[in-house]
């Protein structure tokens, strides 16, 4: 890659914990400036990518919006990664997995105490839930894997210094984990 | 007189008649990836994570006889894809969710995972449904992790002499059962301090009530990982 590189990063079923993890990269985020711009990102809260090189996805896909976002985050990335282990088998949004979706919704609130109303949202601007939670390449191709919860700091440095200087990233010891 | 030998990846390798292959090279500190071998249990050979290439053919090394001239290979970058593969099967066929899980840091699928740089499960998740029985006093068992190497089995069987579990069914149906007519852990004579108790390589059987007190850094993989186990080196 030559020139400034174009970074985007998004979230779908996820906590943001990744997005911390990325600026544990403190003072490393200055050089790593130097070579990098941030398109779509929390950090810019520019709200739709254009053409990118590199596309940084936390989170698993739970509802009709994410998969919405990933498709379109998909579009304008040469590299898509799937950062995490909600993006990479569900993690933590998943573990409702097991349950019946239309059950859920009706013991958290219709059944339980606690929310006042006792109706089930329904307003139309409320993306509708997937049966199950499902992880990125489920749905589009994915180009790499960031697997932690959440990866840490030494995870994206080492992936992402390599993509820039031309090298197959690979993860030091340690910073390949899964939890 | 000298032992005989047989090669592994171009390194002799001296063995006691009997041995298979995954013993001699553990006893040469040469560390063949496996799951669901154990060094104090008969080979099972069903996870297929420890194949090598024995005169060029796959083989188990857990169940494979050490024979003089022999050539073995294990680290080629095909059977390192195998493995891959193998670890990423076991993932989709189970809910496997490190973050959550009070083995992580001393899971045998987890290590040898990301010792093989296995970043993703790659195939789409079955997910399937399998309810945790919780019904022991001190022992949980989660069957969303069971990869069926049944060390739980052999060790209930053959060492405790209790038979509290046994492999049902064939194929993909194939799945752990608890022996007792409720179907219920609580309903055995299971002990806490039963070696079936102990053997489980992943965290489908767990002691209650000792989860994460081990911090991250301090637990037995981070410490003394699988190959760090065989090779008997220090971590970097």
């Amino acid at each position: 890659m030559t020139g400034k590189v174009k970074l985007a990063t998004t979230s779908l079923a996820g906590c943001f914990g990744c997005h911390m993890s990325f600026l544990d990269l403190d003072e490393r985020i200055l050089p790593l400036l130097e070579r990098v711009t941030f398109d779509r990102s929390p950090l810019t809260d520019v709200k739709h990518a254009s053409a990118c090189d590199v596309g940084l996805i936390e989170g698993g896909v739970c509802n009709e919006d994410n998969l919405h976002v990933l498709k379109e985050f998909r579009d304008q990335c040469r590299l898509l990664v799937s950062v995490g282990a909600c993006a990479i088998n569900g993690g933590l949004p998943a573990q409702r997995n097991q349950f019946d979706v239309s059950e859920l919704l009706h013991t958290v609130y219709m059944a339980e105490p606690g929310l006042g109303r006792r109706a089930l949202p329904d307003d139309v601007e409320l993306p509708r839930l997937f049966d199950k939670v499902r992880p990125v390449h489920e749905f589009v191709r994915v180009d790499y894997f960031l697997p932690g919860c959440p990866p840490p700091a030494d995870a994206f440095w080492a992936f992402l210094t390599a993509l820039l200087d031309g090298r197959e990233p690979t993860l030091p010891r340690g910073a390949l984990r899964y939890d | 007189m000298s032992r005989p030998r047989f090669t592994l990846d171009g390194v002799p390798v001296e063995f006691d008649e009997g041995q298979t292959l995954i013993e001699a090279a553990r006893a040469a500190h040469t560390y063949i990836p496996f799951l669901c071998a154990h060094p104090d249990f008969p080979a099972h050979g069903s996870c297929r994570v420890c194949t090598v290439l024995v005169n060029g053919r796959p083989m188990a090394a857990c169940t494979t006889r050490a024979a003089a001239g022999l050539t073995v290979e294990s680290q080629t970058p095909s059977l390192h894809a195998d493995r891959q593969a193998l670890v990423q099967m076991l993932l989709v066929e189970g809910n496997h969710f490190c973050p959550g899980c009070e083995k992580s840091g001393g899971c045998t699928l987890q290590t040898l995972g990301t010792d093989l740089g296995v970043t993703s499960a790659g195939f789409a998740h079955e997910s399937p449904q399998r309810p945790v029985d919780a019904s022991h006093p001190d022992l949980l068992l989660d069957f969303n992790r069971c990869i069926l190497c049944e060390l739980c089995v052999r060790a209930s069987a053959d060492v405790d002499h209790k038979h509290v579990f046994a492999l049902s069914g064939r194929g993909l149906h194939k799945h752990l059962i608890v022996n007792a007519e409720s179907g219920r852990l609580a309903d055995t004579g299971m002990s806490v301090d039963d070696v079936a108790a102990r053997v489980c390589p992943v965290g489908v059987i767990l002691k209650k009530r000792v989860g994460f007190s081990t911090p991250i850094g301090q637990r037995p993989h981070d410490v003394a990982p699988p190959r760090t186990q065989v090779e008997g080196k220090e971590e970097p």
